[in-house]
């Protein structure tokens, strides 16, 4: 229970810090709406093809805007030594790993919930029918990605070149996660349900429960140092 | 330490050896006495290096994953020199596998690389480990290059049943098997001079690759003792 009451708190203290300067939400909102007009320039997006590169590309812009938010993840912990006090406070590494993972997700949902209508309105896709089974898909590889990428975030936090050394750590171990989001999401649009693309459902939740639980267990030792 | 040093070194002379002498053996067992495919011809005796390279490599991630584990847990600088050494020995042997495949499936195949889920895999399993060596050499203090390593190392190794799973689905829930079945070890019709020939040169392979993991142990221990004694004597 003191688990979830630290993460809260720190949650607390990440999204007050967020509201007064609105760094990175404000950056990554556009990051990903900025991809989307790129897209379009890149590939010939003809209505009916749309929809079977739809999955393919929403990933990709999530992927890209979601790298940007776990590069700031620790930023503020970095400046002035906060880490060192957090880490001198009688708190769990767990709780910190909880609440980081948690900040990042609030993130990329608030982006995820402007980018995938607004996709659907610049590609003219009529399939706004099928929008809750979409997020649901997205909803489980983003919290994949989220906890996954909070850790990798977290190693990487003395290294050198770090911005560019997370996504090289991070994006081979996120396959599962891309493969899965992208097949269930081609499967519903193209037959409205998931069908027998369920399995990739459960592989997606084994990948959030497994990493989720890892993370907890040894974010002490991550950050330790 | 320098008293310790000669019988270790005598002993890891004769590992190698052996290893030389065990590789050699197993190569004129695969590419002299044993018969030819009969489908594949020639060709199929790259084989007898294939296999144990891949297998290999998968040992020596599982290593890294004991290493890491171990390192998180006890603190212990020799668990962590062996992983480190793991995970190069690891994408060495893992970069093999895959250039071996690759000139096998030009003849075989007509293609250097298709996007199988096996080859996928390996491919994958490359890029995680690569990232691994990147990140090590990306952080300067040594002890937190070790932790975040060794984190990665564990993770990685986690990952590894669900990268699997993830790609074969992937290839089978869309595209009916193909071309790749021939390469599926058929036990039952396999010349029992290519089993020999392939379990020679696994064991060949197996000591070359403790050799190999020997000396990059060292090296590591090596290295620890410069750091040790700059911290010592300054400079």
């Amino acid at each position: 229970m003191t688990l979830l009451r630290q993460a809260l708190l720190l949650l607390w203290k990440d999204t007050l810090l967020e509201l007064r300067r609105r760094d990175s939400l404000l950056t990554m909102f556009f990051f990903g709406t900025l991809l989307l007009f790129v897209f379009n320039f890149a590939f010939d997006l003809a209505p009916d093809k749309i929809a079977t590169m739809a999955p393919g590309l929403l990933w990709l812009a999530f992927l890209f805007t979601g790298t940007l938010g776990l590069a700031q993840l620790f930023q503020a912990e970095r400046e002035n030594h906060c880490l060192d006090a957090l880490l001198l406070s009688p708190l769990e590494g767990g709780a910190l790993f909880l609440a980081k993972a948690a900040f990042n997700l609030i993130l990329m949902v608030l982006v995820e919930i402007v980018v995938i209508p607004l996709f659907w309105i610049l590609f003219n896709l009529r399939l706004w029918n099928l929008l809750p089974q979409i997020f649901l898909v997205t909803l489980l590889g983003t919290i994949g990605f989220c906890v996954l990428g909070t850790l990798m975030s977290a190693i990487t936090l003395r290294a050198r070149a770090r911005e560019l050394l997370l996504p090289l750590v991070l994006f081979p171990l996120m396959i599962p996660v891309i493969l899965a989001t992208i097949r269930c999401m081609e499967e519903v649009l193209r037959t409205g349900q998931f069908g027998d693309q369920v399995a990739w459902l459960r592989l997606l939740l084994g990948f959030d429960v497994i990493f989720l639980t890892a993370g907890v267990l040894i974010f002490d030792w991550v950050i330790e140092s | 330490m320098t008293s310790r040093l000669r019988p270790i070194k005598k002993r890891k002379g004769i590992l190698g050896g052996l290893a030389l002498v065990t590789v050699l053996f197993g190569l004129y067992r695969s590419l002299v006495v044993a018969p030819p495919d009969a489908y594949q011809g020639e060709v199929q005796r790259i084989m007898y290096l294939h296999l144990p390279s891949i297998l290999i490599a998968y040992l020596s991630y599982f290593l890294v994953f004991i290493g890491s584990g171990l390192y998180l847990w006890k603190r212990e600088k020799r668990d962590d020199i062996l992983a480190y050494a793991a995970a190069e020995l690891g994408v060495l042997f893992t970069a093999l596998t895959i250039i071996e495949g690759s000139i096998w499936g030009r003849p075989t195949w007509g293609v250097w690389w298709t996007w199988d889920a096996r080859l996928t895999l390996t491919a994958i399993l490359l890029l995680v480990y690569v990232g691994y060596l990147m990140l090590r050499s990306l952080i300067e203090d040594e002890n937190r290059a070790a932790t975040a390593a060794a984190v990665l190392g564990i993770i990685g190794f986690l990952d590894i049943p669900l990268i699997h799973m993830s790609v074969y689905w992937w290839r089978t829930l869309h595209q009916p098997p193909s071309i790749l079945r021939p390469d599926k070890l058929p036990w039952e019709n396999v010349h029992p001079s290519m089993l020999i020939a392939l379990a020679i040169s696994f064991v060949g392979f197996l000591l070359l690759y403790f050799y190999l993991l020997s000396l990059r142990y060292r090296l590591g221990e090596m290295r620890q003792e410069i750091i040790a004694r700059r911290l010592t004597r300054g400079g």
